[in-house]
């Protein structure tokens, strides 16, 4: 029975494994959802997974959420090249202290650039305040620095000379408030050699087409139909503007 | 050289750092670092960590954040018994699973309440707006639903028979609100039967000396009062929840 994934690429942590997935020829049957549409409330993918996020993995019988836990288990599963996870004992903590920093430093803020300048103005209709924009703002940067001056510093990569999977889970999250307008690369110098040496190091072919559908958001987003998402207005507006 | 743990335990991270090396004796130096007096922004601990929380560790030259990464890198180095972390593929997904899941809804949402209700009003000398206490609780209520209908299920433990890292890290954020006065256990038996069980695996004594400071959590005003509190630092603390 083949390996299922469950993704919309609109996502960043499932971008992070589909890359992961396709880099390391992991074979596997590309489920395509859409989160605009709403797929995640469905019947059907609530029996896959109950926690009703993405990426999910359906492994037989084995399902599996969270990026993090899928691309772990991946790695082990089908013996990846050792930089990506490795078995060392002080570059593994390196790699899980950046994987667990990042859920609520630069995904968290990074994820909101995306909703603030275009999905809830102009899929759901409603106003961002002034001041929550500029918080959102002000957090990420935030964010980007203590990632320049603690995780990367100067070196190639998170930890050192080659790619990881820190590395990986870090540039789709950053892609993603790029994707919406804010030049987070800009005066960045570092940050943006080491954008491109992940590019490079993942594949520009690939890396461009994991990120194909969010770098055109701000062009497609007019055309996303609204019924998608609507049901779920108060709910994201809670979220992000409370 | 012996290994240091930073750690302040009003902390729910670094109870579970705390719990894990006393119960598998593994010797380390407690450092502790005044989160209250805001230590964590003096020179000192600048040296060991950046990013200016806790918990941190000082193995050697080595020095590493994040209490999933020090978990796991502590398992790891001292061979701790397999059930923590289990080597058994499915079952490791599973813990990484819940580690990953939980910083951004058990995690996040207890930590609110506890500031809600046991911060800010020490800080500001007002209680928290009803609206915004009520969606701080009923978030953390959905995150407990969560967490007993796909974590826990009908297991004793979250990944079957035996304890793991998952059920120490669920453990010890559940004990932050409960800190305030928001008995999350009550009126749930299923998850108070599983915090029994987690008790009596952590052994009650260790257990309750990780919890003693935050359990005299109503003495914190008292503690702001007598250490002066930088105003930077409540500075923080007002923006952290607007």
């Amino acid at each position: 029975m083949t390996l299922e994934i469950y993704l919309d690429l609109f996502s960043q942590p499932c971008r992070s494994v589909y890359i992961f997935a396709k880099k390391n020829n992991i074979q596997f049957d590309y489920k395509k959802i859409s989160l605009f549409e709403g797929y995640q409330y469905g019947e059907e993918f609530g029996k896959i997974n109950p926690l009703r996020k993405f990426p999910t993995i359906k492994d037989g019988d084995f399902c599996l959420a969270e990026s993090v836990a899928i691309m772990i288990y991946l790695a082990d599963k089908f013996h990846t090249p050792d930089h990506w996870f490795p078995a060392d004992l002080q570059k593994r903590a390196r790699v899980n202290e950046y994987l667990s920093w990042q859920h609520t430093s630069i995904r968290m803020h990074g994820a909101k650039i995306i909703w603030f300048k275009i999905l809830i103005p102009e899929v759901l209709g409603a106003e961002v305040p002034k001041e929550k924009m500029e918080n959102a703002e002000e957090n990420l940067n935030v964010a980007l620095q203590l990632f320049q001056d603690k995780f990367l510093q100067d070196k190639p990569f998170i930890v050192g000379d080659q790619i990881s999977l820190a590395d990986l889970v870090a540039i789709v999250e950053i892609m993603q408030p790029f994707a919406a307008g804010m030049d987070v690369f800009e005066n960045r110098p570092k940050l943006k050699a080491w954008k491109d040496r992940v590019r490079v190091a993942i594949g520009a072919k690939l890396f461009d087409e994991a990120h194909q559908a969010t770098m055109s958001l701000r062009d497609n987003a007019k055309i996303i139909d609204p019924k998608g998402l609507s049901p779920l207005k108060d709910k994201i507006l809670k979220y992000f503007l409370s | 050289m012996p290994l240091e743990l930073y750690l302040d335990l009003h902390s729910q991270p670094c109870r579970s750092v705390f719990i894990f090396a006393k119960i598998n004796k593994i010797p380390f130096e407690y450092k502790a670092v005044d989160l209250s007096a805001g230590e964590q922004y003096g020179d000192e601990f600048g040296k060991v960590s950046i990013i200016r929380k806790v918990p941190a560790l000082k193995d050697g030259d080595f020095l590493l954040t994040e209490s999933i990464a020090i978990l796991l890198y502590l398992a790891g180095k001292h061979s701790t018994p397999d059930h923590w972390y289990p080597a058994d593929l499915q079952k490791r997904a599973q813990v990484d699973e819940f580690l990953s899941w939980q910083h951004t809804n058990i995690r996040s949402h207890g930590s609110k309440v506890f500031w809600f209700k046991g911060v800010l009003p020490a800080v500001t000398g007002a209680p928290v707006p009803k609206e915004k206490m009520d969606s701080a609780l009923e978030d953390l209520n959905m995150s407990l639903k969560i967490f007993e209908d796909k974590f826990l299920q009908s297991r004793p433990f979250i990944i079957g028979d035996k304890i793991s890292l998952a059920d120490i890290v669920a453990i010890v954020e559940m004990m932050q609100p409960v800190a305030t006065g928001v008995d999350v256990f009550e009126g749930r038996p299923a998850l108070s039967a599983w915090r029994d069980r987690v008790k009596k695996e952590v052994g009650v004594e260790l257990f309750d000396e990780a919890h003693k400071v935050i359990m005299n959590v109503e003495s914190l005003p008292q503690t702001f009062e007598n250490k002066g509190l930088p105003e930077f630092f409540k500075l923080k603390i007002q923006k952290m929840f607007n």
